[in-house]
């Protein structure tokens, strides 16, 4: 996965490396800017067994701030905010690969730096008993929730 | 042997009529004898489908969850046009503006459209409600909701996007909408049951080339369509899982 290029506004923006569980890492550039969920929208992707987004809606594209075909082949964690434990996404893997749904609220990164909080749920695509894929549908969340969330994910990542 | 159609219960009423002449045109088109029943409710047509009296139904996106995954059904068809929307009304002087304004204890006047109530309720979790905090007050028909968050008995009203346009500009003039759904989506799907299968290729050549006449463009006019669209059995597995994910 390509590293982010810094954002025109670098100055406000802080530099972190992102090391994923496949061995790969990332540089990204965040902004403390939250884009606010937009009202009445459900975000929806679908990746491949691998993770890799194959489809996704507008309101997929517009969050994200990236192009429709800078999004289609890439893996879903192009979104992964350095704010998100990595046990998260241990658990939303596990969950999905046992044929389980997963939900949880997430923190996702946007092309520009910046971000915006979803209540993710996933779930396996199977196909004749077997699966093929994943679909991931995010809906607003309440700002109570959200600040439980982003306080047990600080301490998460601190212990 | 008779096959037995229904169509999903969230249509306006005034398109009643309407269905009985699209399946005098399906039963002409096909040469087949197929019988329309319109269920009262949900509950009623659920009844129906589990007693295996539906071959062939015009279903919203949740039934079609249990047809398919259940019952064995398949999607042929779906109307094109706007995807299944709903909106959250309350009325004009009521102090909320938008979802976020609502408090604990909001009553919630709704049909038992299982697909309009589940979307309502998802867009009101940003507000921090739900079943243990709201009070809901189920109505036979849509005109009823409205009325109820009109004469205050209750502080919103979950109506489809379509039932809302259908009421008069008076009473809409009344409302205000505190948010309008925009899933993109799911969408009503035309589905048919085990024992017509073997003909579905018929039913697609009819439906596909229905806007073809100016019969079947008024027909479909009527049902609020312009063309039937092919739906691949991908596609609805596709709409399924993203229903699953809402019911949670």
């Amino acid at each position: 996965m390509l590293d982010m290029p810094p954002p025109p506004n670098a100055g406000g923006a802080i530099e972190h490396r992102l090391d994923y569980a496949d061995g790969n890492r990332r540089r990204v550039f965040v902004t403390h800017i939250e884009t606010p969920y937009p009202k009445g929208r459900l975000i929806v992707s679908r990746t491949d067994t691998r993770g890799i987004i194959t489809q996704c809606n507008q309101s997929f594209v517009d969050m994200s701030g990236y192009e429709r075909g800078e999004l289609i082949g890439q893996p879903h964690c192009l979104l992964r905010h350095p704010d998100m434990p990595s046990v998260a996404f241990r658990d939303l893997w596990e969950t999905v690969q046992a044929g389980r749904q997963w939900h949880g609220y997430v923190k996702n990164l946007r092309k520009d730096g910046g971000h915006y909080w979803v209540f993710a749920t996933v779930v396996p695509n199977i196909r004749d008993g077997r699966i093929v894929g994943y679909t991931s549908v995010r809906r607003e969340p309440s700002r109570e929730r959200v600040a439980q969330a982003e306080a047990s994910y600080k301490e998460w990542i601190r212990s | 042997m008779s096959f037995n159609f229904t169509v999903s219960p969230s249509f306006p009423a005034e398109r009643i009529s309407d269905w009985y002449i699209f399946n005098t045109w399906l039963q002409r088109s096909l040469s087949i004898p197929i019988h329309l029943e319109l269920h009262d409710g949900f509950d009623a047509q659920r009844a129906a489908i589990e007693a295996g009296q539906v071959d062939l139904i015009h279903a919203n996106p949740f039934d079609a969850s249990l047809l398919v995954r259940e019952k064995g059904f398949r999607a042929i068809a779906r109307p094109d046009g706007a995807p299944d929307e709903m909106v959250i009304v309350s009325a004009q002087g009521h102090p909320a503006l938008a979802i976020d304004d609502l408090p604990p204890g909001t009553r919630i006047a709704c049909a038992n459209d299982p697909c309009v109530n589940t979307i309502g309720r998802i867009l009101l979790e940003p507000a921090n409600l739900g079943a243990d905090n709201t009070v809901e007050q189920q109505r036979g028909t849509y005109i009823q909701v409205a009325k109820d968050v009109l004469r205050g008995q209750a502080d919103v009203g979950f109506l489809p996007v379509g039932a809302y346009r259908g009421l008069s500009s008076l009473v809409r003039r009344e409302l205000k909408v505190l948010v309008t759904s925009d899933i993109q989506v799911i969408h009503h799907v035309f589905l048919l049951g085990r024992d017509l299968h073997a003909r579905a290729d018929d039913f697609v050549r009819i439906l596909l080339s229905m806007h073809e006449t100016e019969k079947g463009q008024d027909l479909l006019s009527a049902l609020g369509a312009t063309r039937w669209q092919a739906v691949e059995q991908e596609d609805v597995e596709f709409m399924i899982d993203i229903i699953s994910t809402l019911t949670q």
